[in-house]
């Protein structure tokens, strides 16, 4: 019992990636993609920070001693994780970022953000093209007939 | 005075990266596309100069430890044959494509834009370039990210020609960070159990406690850059993000991407797959052969029919990358000599002929607005240098003696023979090119067989598009008769993955 709640940081990690993976996938609000994006991300912050700590674990910071000399106090949890997270959590700021900025343009140009209403505008926008097209062809054979 | 040749693996990302960022400042008109021209043709000297020290080093691989710091705490760029040829596809196809851009971005993209454009542009080809030449796992993620934000950027600036830019780009955005933070979990997870980053290191590691390859974690991490992996390179089925993206970008910035941005994606998987994790793991513990097989030959045969039928020629070119790149992994998934060598030289002999036919594309678009099946009508006799670059092009595809489609295809079908009970996907890899056959006919016949739809004249492409659009065709045309150094390389990569003997 104590090894599964003992890590239950882990298991909030692995939950709220799942909550973000559910909303990219399922929501159809570009918007609450967005955050679902950000949620999932965020999962995996936890998880790096999880992986550092120690038992009884300090920050890394040199402390000195009554003699003078400078010494850990004690073990430390591992520090290089943080400073990882840290750049992800730079790298995610900027992928929702753009994702807003998109959203935004989609906004313009659509009209709405949701994803499956501007599909429909796709495939339409795509089916006239092709339409326009067969109706090209059409005239051809038609012309063809005539001239025969 | 900066000892250029010392320095040369972290010069070959740093100036991109900086001089990116710059070229905003240099204004509009023809000076944003001249300075990113000088700068992807300085990068492209880099990855020259850095082959020569390659080929010459007697370890054949040169280290290079950011900051003076040793690899057990920085980061260590690490070229070895392998990074040192895909360094120079990319650089060389950035520096073409980037001549190139600058009729096409002229048609295509708002006039106030263009520096912004070019250093984005910059930009993205820095994050290839630091991926392809990094030995550092997490350096690969951040450069992973600079590239595909960048990507994600580029595509969307199609969005004055057509809506649908938007929604490709963020289609691919949510897609390649779930893609991207799935490899970083992996990462995560590799770091964990080996207390490193530095992937020869991981590797060392993995290879000498006992017991390790056994635990959960390595299988963990194992299944999410399994994952991450071939959602970055549009394996099938986990493709559905590309044929868009590459429909609605601008058609420089389609080029560009089928020519490289998939082919790092392949780069990672042998570094993570053979490199860290080893074969023996790999390919021999775990059915990945399998299960890329099965996915790679699935994605060769559902594509090739797919790009038969459809109209936009930027789609049906989209569609056939991704079955190409479906060779790409088959060579690879089957973990021997020639299976290997087949999947590097597809990744230059792919990365010229498509390079080459999207920039065919983007010069019809330059010339008529379009570039769909009835727009080619009759061009064979209207641009016939345009015209010629597809169908040599083309050729390639199909694998065509003579062009370099047929020495990786060779190669691909000699490493499924080699294997016991894996001649059936030597027959995938015919098929495949029959399907090839027939979509590029499609084009050869209305271009050179119909009558256009109306007498309009239409004038060949600017020389400066033809010029690099013949360079990569010429460069297939070439590979494909004189395969000595190609084959010598990519032999050399596929043996120094599968850690046998020279």
């Amino acid at each position: 019992m104590t090894d599964v709640l003992g890590i239950y940081n882990y298991w909030i990690y692995v939950v709220l990636m799942m909550i973000g993976l559910y909303g990219v996938i399922a929501k159809p609000n570009l918007i609450k993609q967005a955050i679902a994006l950000g949620l999932f991300q965020t999962g995996i912050f936890l998880y790096y920070i999880s992986m550092a700590v120690i038992d009884g674990g300090t920050a890394p910071i040199w402390t000195t001693i009554e003699d003078g000399a400078q010494k850990f106090q004690g073990p430390y949890d591992n520090p290089l994780p943080h400073v990882l997270i840290l750049t992800a959590i730079v790298v995610s700021v900027s992928v929702l970022a753009v994702a807003l900025a998109l959203i935004i343009n989609i906004k313009r140009s659509y009209g709405t953000i949701e994803a499956d209403e501007i599909e429909r505008m796709d495939h339409e926008d795509r089916l006239s093209e092709f339409r326009a097209g067969q109706a090209l062809d059409a005239a051809d054979d038609a012309e063809a007939h005539h001239h025969a | 005075m900066l000892d250029v040749q010392a320095h040369l693996p972290v010069l070959i990302v740093t100036i991109p990266l900086i001089c990116g960022v710059l070229t905003i400042a240099t204004g509009n008109g023809w000076k944003p596309w001249a300075w990113a021209t000088a700068v992807t043709g300085t990068v492209f000297w880099l990855a020259l100069q850095l082959m020569q020290q390659v080929l010459a080093s007697p370890t054949g691989m040169v280290s290079y430890e950011l900051g003076n710091w040793p690899r057990q705490w920085g980061i260590e760029y690490r070229v070895d044959a392998l990074n040192a040829f895909i360094l120079l596809i990319v650089a060389g196809i950035g520096f073409l494509t980037t001549i190139y851009a600058k009729k096409s971005v002229e048609k295509e993209i708002p006039a106030d834009r263009h520096n912004f454009f070019y250093a984005v542009w910059v930009l993205a080809l820095c994050g290839l370039l630091g991926i392809t030449v990094t030995g550092d796992a997490f350096n690969v993620y951040v450069l992973l990210e600079i590239s595909s934000l960048t990507v994600y950027a580029l595509i969307a600036m199609g969005k004055d020609r057509n809506r649908g830019a938007l929604t490709a780009s963020l289609r691919y955005l949510i897609l390649g960070s779930v893609g991207a933070s799935f490899i970083l979990l992996g990462i995560g997870y590799l770091m964990m159990i080996t207390g490193t980053l530095n992937m020869q290191d991981m590797h060392e590691r993995l290879m000498s406690v006992p017991g390790i390859l056994q635990s959960r974690t390595v299988l963990v991490a194992f299944a999410f850059l399994l994952v991450g992996l071939s959602m970055k390179m549009a394996l099938f089925p986990l493709h559905m993000w590309l044929p868009r993206a590459y429909t609605y970008a601008p058609s420089a910035v389609s080029a560009l991407l089928a020519a490289t941005a998939t082919k790092v994606g392949v780069y990672m998987a042998f570094r993570f797959m053979f490199t860290i994790f080893g074969v023996g793991f790999s390919f021999v513990a775990m059915p990945t052969t399998l299960i890329l097989a099965a996915c790679a030959s699935a994605g060769v045969l559902v594509t090739g029919v797919t790009a038969i039928r459809q109209t936009n020629l930027k789609r049906m070119l989209a569609y056939s990358s991704v079955g190409q790149l479906g060779y790409i992994v088959l060579g690879f998934s089957l973990a021997n000599v020639n299976g290997v060598a087949g999947s590097v030289s597809h990744i230059l002999n792919h990365a010229l002929m498509k390079g080459g036919m999207f920039m065919a594309l983007g010069a019809i678009v330059y010339r008529l607005d379009r570039c769909d099946i009835r727009s080619v009508r009759g061009l064979g006799r209207k641009m016939p240098l345009t015209m010629a670059a597809f169908t040599v092009g083309g050729l390639g595809l199909i694998g065509f003696p003579l062009t370099a489609g047929f020495i990786s295809k060779w190669y691909l079908v000699q490493g499924c023979l080699d294997r016991p009970h894996m001649w059936p996907l030597a027959g995938v890899v015919l098929l495949g090119s029959l399907l090839a056959v027939v979509y590029t006919w499609r084009v050869v016949e209305a271009a050179y067989f119909q009558e256009p739809d109306d007498d309009r004249p239409v004038q060949e492409a600017p020389l400066l598009m033809l010029l690099p659009m013949w360079l990569l065709i010429g460069a297939s045309i070439f590979f494909g008769i004189n395969a000595t150094f190609t084959g010598k390389i990519s032999v050399t990569a596929a043996k120094a993955l599968l850690g046998v003997g020279q």
